[in-house]
């Protein structure tokens, strides 16, 4: 299948810092691609400049086929957007905003008028259509901004960031959007700081840093990289913890990890849940108290550890992508 | 879900590029003015002072201030006028720092649209704007004292005249809100701007008592003329300008109308260029 996005070399400079830095990337029609990558990491960069928002300073890119920055009036015509900030007008209504979208993209009268009906209805926002997008809650305000990038029924779709800051819910459900969107054969390029929404969403993900791609893969290859799955307990007492590391190493797939000072027994395990409820089974047989017990899934945090060596760390570069906490993106 | 993307005609036949200017220009300029009508708030603040500024200026000054040959009222009203409608274009950068704040300006700019409609949307509903402020200044003026005493044709071109030029105005403004920002420093930097414009000229009193140099600047200040030109096509002159005024005010309507263009024809593409280059925060 022929690449719909393009990207080869693309280069973006902010004074000192390389927002991108040699950035490649390639989505086959009808895939998504998730681009998972910290704060400042060039994820944003990366898609103004697939949507004519920015020149890059060197580098090429070609969306459905067409030269970004050579032909950007063609891209636009072919491309919906959803960024972070979800760019709808908070006095207009829900329709007046997607009509006057609608409008914008060279629809008639009647066409747009019923295009924006149609996805108020698609996206659960009929009710509140005619109220003024002032007294729509953040969710609610999501869906609206990704109806607004389907009014034209785009081949290409990008998403910046379109669950973040929204609470569990309302994130969840923003997920049921875009699963079935991309169900319809949409391309779809996705930017998240969350690895369970990457592994959720998109075929292949692009883990990105410092504005270079550092891995690539389906989900299931980048969590082999970093680990799977890991029983994490703490123990009521030191004694405890000889006997927990022998019972829990009899389940993990490698080395038992102690830390003394917190308690804490770490192992890395397959399998999930039911070797969960196996090894509590016999640390209860065994007599042995438990303070917390969790089983972790690989998160965003662990990804870099083992890729970069580094933590996900927050940069307030010129590029910055958002403002959303690190406690939050690592979640 | 099936709706959203299956059944799709692409996008109907697109506007001819040539005319997509104006249709994209008035979708803009009306999502502009369905917000004037959402938060009234906007204008009732923006009729308010010169309201305010009328009755203080007539009532505080008008006691102390004698221009020559006319009563101060009739002489003020004008002046009131023309510094309201300059005010009235810095909507313009106020609404688009705005804009490009909340990320609207990024989803247009991702858009098939004109790359010019959304200032010349922005600049049309600011004019229409001046419009209605104009219509209760008038009603203001006329309750105290102020009277159009020209022939209905001269005061319709005054109208149009301090409306032409509040909208070059508005494409200077275009340019600083875009350029700064936040939209809170278009109002500081405006009133950086507006407040020296209108005073050091003929607004609100005759300039024969400024000093030297404040009185050249004055004498050649466009807005001099604009409201010299409003005063004469309202017939609110009196016995200026007098005989040793220089030529910008002897010949106010076509000194205004030079500057008009003169400004359109340097920030029109300057505004242009700045909104392509527009990043969003």
């Amino acid at each position: 299948m022929a690449d719909v996005i393009r990207a080869a070399g693309l280069v973006k400079t902010y004074g000192d810092v390389h927002a991108l830095d040699g950035l490649d990337l390639a989505v086959p029609e009808g895939t998504v691609l998730g681009l998972l990558g910290p704060n400042g990491a060039g994820k944003t960069t990366a898609v103004r400049i697939l949507t004519t928002l920015l020149e890059p300073d060197s580098g090429s890119a070609e969306v459905a086929g067409i030269d970004v920055r050579k032909r950007p009036a063609e891209v636009r015509a072919r491309i919906g957007l959803s960024g972070q900030y979800a760019a709808v007008d908070e006095y207009l209504t829900g329709f007046e905003n997607l009509d006057m979208i609608g409008r914008l993209y060279g629809l008639g009268r009647r066409p747009s008028r019923d295009r924006a009906r149609e996805l108020l209805e698609s996206f659960d926002l009929s009710d509140a259509g005619d109220r003024p997008v002032k007294t729509y809650s953040g969710g609610m305000r999501r869906r609206l901004d990704l109806a607004g990038s389907l009014v034209a029924r785009p081949p290409v779709l990008f998403l910046d960031e379109p669950t973040t800051g929204l609470d569990p819910r309302s994130r969840t459900d923003m997920w049921e959007v875009i699963n079935d969107l991309v169900k319809s054969g949409t391309t779809l390029l996705l930017t998240t700081q969350y690895l369970e929404e990457a592994d959720r969403l998109a075929d292949r993900i692009v883990v990105i840093d410092h504005g270079k791609s550092i891995a690539e893969g389906t989900a299931d290859e980048l969590k082999a990289q970093v680990g799977g799955e890991r029983i994490e307990l703490v123990v009521a007492s030191a004694e405890d913890l000889p006997t927990s590391r022998d019972i829990l190493a009899q389940l993990a797939e490698g080395a038992v990890g102690i830390d003394d000072h917190t308690r804490r027994v770490t192992a890395p395990v397959t399998g999930g849940a039911g070797v969960l409820i196996e090894a509590l089974r016999r640390l209860d047989a065994a007599g042995v108290t438990l303070h917390d017990v969790a089983l972790r899934r690989p998160t965003l945090d662990d990804v870099f550890l083992t890729l970069t060596g580094h933590a996900a760390e927050i940069e307030a570069d010129a590029a910055a992508d958002t403002d959303v906490p690190l406690a939050e993106a690592t979640r | 879900m099936t709706t959203l993307t299956k059944s799709m005609p692409a996008p109907g036949p697109l506007t001819p590029s040539r005319f997509k200017v104006f249709t994209d220009g008035a979708v803009v300029a009306k999502r502009n003015l369905i917000k004037i009508k959402r938060v009234p708030d906007l204008l009732v603040f923006s009729t308010m002072s010169p309201i305010m500024f009328i009755l203080l200026f007539a009532y505080v000054f008008g006691s102390a201030i004698h221009p020559p040959g006319i009563g101060y009222r009739e002489f003020l009203i004008p002046g009131i006028f023309v510094q309201t409608v300059i005010f009235g274009s810095t909507l313009t950068g106020a609404g688009l720092a705005d804009d490009i704040q909340k990320g609207i300006i990024d989803r247009f700019r991702s858009l098939p649209m004109s790359r010019s409609a959304v200032l010349v949307g922005r600049t049309t509903s600011d004019v229409l704007n001046n419009v209605l402020v104009v219509v209760i200044m008038s009603g203001t003026g006329l309750l105290v004292g102020w009277r159009i005493r020209s022939s209905v044709g001269e005061a319709i071109v005054g109208f149009l005249l301090l409306l032409a030029f509040a909208y070059a105005i508005s494409w200077i403004m275009a340019v600083v809100g875009l350029i700064v920002p936040s939209p809170e420093v278009v109002n500081n930097a405006s009133f950086m701007i507006i407040f020296p414009l209108t005073f050091i000229a003929n607004t609100f009193v005759p300039t024969q008592g400024f000093p030297t140099v404040l009185k050249a600047i004055a004498n050649w200040n466009p807005v001099s003329s604009l409201a010299q030109a409003s005063r004469q096509l309202f017939g609110n002159t009196g016995t200026t300008p007098l005989p040793n005024s220089p030529w910008s005010l002897h010949h106010p309507i076509i000194y205004t109308l030079l500057w008009i263009v003169g400004i359109l024809i340097v920030f029109v593409p300057l505004a242009v260029r700045q909104y392509k280059r527009a990043a969003s925060r």
